[in-house]
């Protein structure tokens, strides 16, 4: 389902209104998860792994029981093992058989930190004895960490019964390889026949996390009849409680999901950890229990996204036309398989119009912890490499880096290597208007350079429904289902409706309903909040528009083909040749009870049609050569949304998603030990930025609206943070003219290249 | 190396006036009682009392700012808590004999707002200044900073740089020891059974003299210090380095104090050539590790570098151009 | 299980609660006084959700015991508003946009106040590192700084 869009006067959409959730939020008053508390709770612990790998030979948690105060214990025996079933979640694919694996350990461990056991206890204290009281009595295995090392025949295997997918004849043995894909256009032979230059490099990236603020927090109800009420952050209930049926094997109705206010998930928010072990200590414990994680949980056993090795070749004409373009992608899928290589295999090229492409992705699994969605999932690590490459061959043609990427531009009509044939996009729009940006020109002093990248993301539609209430004075409730992951998608979506009723934005109220208020909506991911939550609801308003125009017909007695509504009151159609006194919103609203009832507007779509978004960012650099901490002196972003629905939120994705890709790009990493655990669980060494690592980001909105949204939308939230680690990496080039390869590009990497760089000069 | 740089000891409230004596709180472990107590003693005198008999299963809470997450995490669990921070001698801060001695729990806040020790010893403050955020140096002390005993603790180079001495009390009595004397390794101190740090002495200084306190952070705020470096110096009238002492954190197992480095700067103008020679010579004492915060090569390429720009930090505040 | 019984002023009033001895400040005010604003991102120190103020000075309450505010003064988001008269941050925030998930702006603001009761016209870079102690995952910290340097012009009438 799509909905055309139609340039139309605006009054409400492209304002910047306050958001709904504001004041509760600067308040204290907002309810995040853990804020939720119920009558009485207990308090749930999970026991988790200390090994990398390893069998677990038994579980004796019978001196745990016996602590006083220790309500209910679960392990592996508590759920029922699941078949290989395939489910979308977010932007990744799930596998039934592996979610149950990850949620409780069953036969082994695969990671630092694999949840064994879980107890719930009269107080956090003593659940915590109580975890201390559970043995476990492991086999420690051999592991592996790297993905390279985990795509040799001869490393330690994590899935005996795994054979590497996508390739003929069917492997004989098993491999940490879970899956092989290719995507190919056209003749990279060819292609590189025709090249003048050739350019093959490596990259290697680390896995960064998501480092939402909040950590995971659930609170639990296992009624005495049988239901399931669970109050969770989450990026998408409806996926939550679809899930929740599969593993804990009860019927989607009896589980109702509220979805509370969500301290940032980011894609990591996408996936169920403690719920269904809440919900089965609620069960055994006939009493509700609340599961908060720590910050040292979340680092060691939620989703990072993967870390990665990116091999690019890439041939180009003198003049700089990119004749073909080869990568091999190999992520680290963490401890199942299913990680975002394929998404970054359909994002790796797909900024250009390319005749030769052949991209080939490996999803492989490692004793990390299970990956999860983070940002425009794998994009950025593929387009690391490819920007990279792309400058490099600028630089040695003598190309401006913008007129390079102009030359090769992809535009409407270009034929992509993963299918599609790209509608209207404003990636041209994006490259001059970086081109003409002062920030492209202002001089650079000593150690300082310029760097310029490239980003793309799809956006996504997919499953939305929304209500909306005529209030009887005339006021009207929104209901949506999707999550507001915090961009403002209850102000963004009120507003479009207000700019539908042609009402006044205070006068609808956007509320997040849980699960039994809609029916079913997918998970906030992939930029389709505002795209097809606004569809939604759109479609919702206009329904109940059309209602509000049929009710007027029938108290005014005129045929309903001669109303129709207009600012907000519904009047004699143009050309009806009917004359009528016109009815406000609130008049019909005050009449509704008794000329027929209550008018709602509701939709249940499948939206389709998402545009796709593409960003081109400047990054300004200074380069200590002493110690090889890199400064970010400026950073700018050119991005086409399609519209901006609530520009500063827009603004919003721009600057946030800046900083999550300067983070990735400067010094943000998981560290592994010899022994495969964790040795920086904690926002003291994990280094997300701080307010004084960064500028602030200057933010160019461009606007190619989407012919497939009724206001233009593409989504925005995602391409920001595609670009940054290439952009930043072309910019130390430019400074020092060392080329970093390998991500973070911490000082020491970073000082270690300088001095590379400076043998080699010597050495010629 | 040690986790976490920041500081056991801290700052005491404001109008506490009665002494308490909370009732014994117990956690259950599995069958045995453990009792986790909580003093907060008004003398000297109590205090050792209590350290004394706890037979070394009691911890000294002043900031708490390192305790409490070595509690948190499990990494120790004692069965006493001694809040020290209502006791008169490890809260003030006050001049003696030219210089100044502060409470060992005197919050890193209440340093970096006095006026006389940030002009006497600013490479001393600049040091405090990097203990952590605003948040933690609320809390945090000087002395926790010292007998938590990270070798990355950022106030302990400068106050090695300045030659700071400790005051420390337990059941044989006082004595004074130079700082440097105090860490012995990662989570390690000198301080005998029962001991504790009271105060810490920032001598008097000599005209013409600076001194100064850098560390690398990959990040500007927030870190651990991947090397650490303080420099004090003093000039004569003709502009030439009389005495040094320069110290670096986090190369080795506990704060450097380096004769050698000093030496590098004693006798020259401190000139370009002076300073490569104070930079080789940090460069060489140091014995770091591969952690997650950085690696060997890069600890000891950038300690020297720290140690030089310290120093022309140090030389700038002597001849009284910043 | 014997606890201790601590009388505290929070936002002014006289409260009183139960904790364990190693039970924190910020467990005592988000589980024994239900004062929720106060958030919990890490627990040691390093994101500064949970700031508030104790005896005038700006704290991490995860790294103060709740033994330890026996007899003091604590001041939380919850009290920042006056009545029906948001504090200037708070409504330069909203007008900026400087919060989206909102999990960090309680910490945020109290540490953003306690930045401007000392010094009312910062700069930009004395902002960025006051507030250092005080991570967002979302904004960027673009709109925050703005807010804070808004706010700090309206409060001084400049």
């Amino acid at each position: 389902m799509t909905v055309k869009y139609q340039e139309k006067p605006l009054k409400i959409v492209g304002t910047r209104p306050l958001r709904p959730d504001g004041v509760d939020k600067v308040t204290g008053r907002a309810r995040y998860a853990a804020d939720y508390n119920l009558p009485g709770q207990l308090i749930g612990k999970v026991l988790r792994s200390p090994h990398a790998h390893a069998r677990i030979k038994s579980i004796d948690t019978s001196k745990a029981a016996a602590l006083p105060g220790v309500k209910a214990l679960v392990t592996r025996d508590d759920f029922a093992d699941m078949p290989v079933e395939y489910a979308a979640s977010g932007e990744l694919t799930i596998n039934f058989r592996d979610v149950t694996r990850n949620m409780m350990a069953r036969e082994k461990v695969f990671y630092d930190g694999h949840p064994v056991a879980a107890v719930a206890a009269t107080s956090a204290s003593i659940a915590r004895e109580a975890l201390k009281l559970i043995k476990v009595e492991y086999e420690v295995l051999p592991h592996v960490i790297d993905v390279l090392e985990a795509m040799k025949p001869d490393a330690p295997l994590l899935h005996e019964h795994q054979f590497t997918d996508g390739v003929t004849p069917k492997p004989d043995k098993p491999s940490n390889v879970a899956k092989r894909m290719v995507f190919a256009l056209g003749s990279l032979e060819e292609g590189f026949k025709q090249a003048d230059l050739v350019i093959e490099r490596e990259f290697n990236t680390k896995p960064v996390h998501q480092g939402y603020i909040e950590p995971q927090a659930c609170v639990a109800s296992y009624t005495e009849d049988g239901q399931v009420e669970l109050w969770t952050g989450t990026q998408g209930h409806f996926v939550f409680r679809a899930q929740l049926a599969k593993v804990l094997q009860m019927d989607v109705s009896k589980i109702r999901v509220t979805a509370t206010e969500l301290g940032g998930g980011f894609g990591g928010k996408n996936n169920i950890y403690n719920e269904p072990l809440a919900i089965a200590l609620s069960r055994k414990s006939h009493r509700p229990v609340k599961m908060v994680m720590t910050r040292e949980e979340v680092f060691r056993a939620t989703g990072p996204t993967s870390g990665a090795n990116v091999k690019i070749k890439m041939g180009c004409t003198r003049d700089g036309r990119i004749t073909a373009a080869d990568a091999e992608l190999n992520f680290q899928a963490g401890a199942f398989a299913g990680s975002s290589v394929g998404m970054a295999s359909m994002c790796t090229f797909t900024r250009y119009d390319l005749d030769n492409v052949r991209v080939v992705g490996n999803d492989v699994t490692v004793n990390r912890p299970k990956v999860a969605a983070y940002r425009a999932p794998g994009a950025p690590i593929a387009v690391f490499g490819v920007e990279s490459v792309i400058d490099e061959m600028a630089r040695k043609l003598g190309i401006d880096p913008i007129d390079f990427r102009l030359k090769n531009a992809a535009k409407e009509g270009t034929q992509t290597y993963y299918g599609p044939t790209l509608g209207p996009i404003g990636f041209v729009e994006t490259l001059n208007r970086a081109k003409a940006h002062p920030n492209y020109r202002l001089p650079l002093g000593p150690d300082q350079g310029r760097g310029i990248a490239t980003g793309f993301w799809f956006n996504i539609g997919k499953e939305t429904s929304s209500t909306v209430h005529v209030n009887e004075d005339g006021t009207v409730t929104l209901i949506i289902g999707i999550v507001d992951v915090a961009g403002g998608t209850r102000a963004t979506m009120a507003m479009m409706v207000a700019e539908e009723f042609g009402i006044d934005y205070d006068k609808v109220r956007p509320v997040v309903g849980d699960t039994s208020a809609l029916g079913f909506n997918f998970i906030t991911a992939g930029s389709r909040g505002t795209f097809a939550g606004g569809m939604a609801a759109v479609l919702a308003a206009r329904d109940a528009m059309e209602k509000l125009c049929r009710r007027v017909a029938r108290i005014r007695d005129v045929p309903p083909e001669a109303v129709a509504w207009k600012d907000g009151r519904a009047q004699p159609a143009e050309g009806s040749g009917t004359q009528f006194k016109p009815m406000s919103l609130e008049e019909i609203a005050r009449e509704a009870g008794r000329t027929g009832g209550t008018i709602s507007g509701h939709s249940e779509i499948n939206a389709e049609g998402a545009g796709p978004g593409f960003g081109t960012h400047i990054a300004d650099v200074e380069v200590d050569r002493e110690t090889g901490s890199i400064k970010i002196l400026r950073y700018t972003i050119v991005q086409d949304v399609g519209k901006a629905i609530h520009p500063a939120y827009v603004e919003g994705q721009f600057e946030g998603g800046a900083v999550q890709g300067i983070g990735w790009a400067l010094n943000e990493e998981y560290v592994y030990g010899a022994d495969g655990v964790l040795q920086n669980p904690g926002f003291l060494d994990y280094r997300v930025p701080v307010a004084s690592d960064v500028p602030f980001i200057d933010s160019v909105i461009v606007e190619v609206p989407n012919p497939n949204h009724p206001y233009g939308v593409r989504g925005c939230g995602e391409v920001p943070i595609i670009a940054p680690m290439a952009a930043i990496s072309n910019a130390v080039e430019n400074a020092i003219g060392v080329r970093l390869r390998e991500q973070p590009m911490s000082p020491p990497r970073v000082l270690k290249a300088i001095e590379a760089a400076a043998l080699a000069t010597t050495q010629d | 190396m040690l986790a976490s740089h920041r500081l056991s000891l801290a700052w005491i409230g404001r109008g506490v006036e009665i002494e308490r004596k909370f009732v014994p709180c117990t956690i259950k472990k599995g069958s045995e009682m453990i009792e986790m107590r909580y003093e907060a003693p008004r003398t000297l005198k109590a205090a050792v009392a209590l350290l004394a008999a706890a037979n070394g299963r009691a911890k000294v809470l002043a900031g708490g700012t390192d305790l409490l997450i070595q509690m948190r995490s499990g990494r120790i669990d004692p069965e006493l808590l001694i809040d020290v921070k209502c006791i008169p001698e490890l809260r003030t801060i006050a001049e003696e004999k030219g210089g100044y001695r502060f409470g060992a729990a005197v919050s890193a806040m209440e340093l970096v707002e006095h006026e006389g020790l940030a002009r006497m010893w600013p490479g001393v403050i600049d040091a405090v200044k990097l203990i952590g955020s605003i948040q933690v140096k609320g809390r945090a002390t000087v002395g926790g900073n010292l007998c938590n005993a990270s070798p990355a603790a950022d106030s302990v180079p400068a106050l090695v740089a300045a030659g700071a001495l400790a005051r420390i009390i337990g059941p044989g009595g006082r004595r004074e020891v130079p700082v440097e004397e105090i860490p012995a390794g990662p989570g390690l101190t000198s301080l005998r059974a029962g001991e504790m740090v009271v105060s810490i002495l920032l001598p008097k200084r000599p005209q013409r003299s600076g001194d100064a306190y850098l560390r690398f952070t990959p990040r500007t705020e927030m870190d651990i210090a991947v090397v650490g470096a303080g420099v004090n110096l003093t000039l004569n009238a003709k502009g030439v380095c009389s005495r040094a002492r320069v110290s670096l954190g986090a190369v080795a197992e506990r704060v450097l104090l380096l004769p050698d480095a000093a030496a590098a700067l004693i006798g020259q103008r401190v000139d370009a050539a002076a300073l490569e020679r104070l930079a080789a010579a940090a460069s060489a004492a140091c014995r770091p590790i591969d952690d997650k915060r950085g690696t060997k090569e890069y600890r000891i390429k950038v300690a020297g570098v720290m140690a030089r720009r310290a120093a022309q930090i140090a030389v700038k505040r002597a001849k009284g151009e910043v | 299980m014997s606890k201790h019984r601590v009388t505290a002023t929070v936002n002014g009033d006289a409260v009183e609660f139960l904790c364990e001895t190693g039970e924190t400040l910020l467990e005592a005010l988000r589980d024994e006084l239900q004062l929720t604003g106060t958030k919990e991102g890490c627990g040691t120190g390093d994101c500064g959700a949970c700031s508030v103020m104790l005896d005038g000075r700006l704290v991490c309450s995860c790294l103060v015991l709740g033994v330890e505010a026996q007899g003091k003064t604590i001041e939380t988001v919850e009290g920042m508003a006056k009545g029906d008269e948001l504090h200037p941050l708070q409504r330069k925030f909203l007008e900026h946009a400087a919060l989206q998930c909102g999990i960090c702006t309680p910490g945020m603001l109290i540490s953003a106040r306690a930045l401007l009761e000392r010094n009312p016209d910062p700069t930009e870079e004395e902002v960025r590192y006051w507030l250092a102690g005080n991570l967002c995952r979302c904004t960027g910290y673009h709109k925050i700084v703005e807010a804070v340097l808004d706010a700090a012009r309206e409060m001084r009438g400049a």
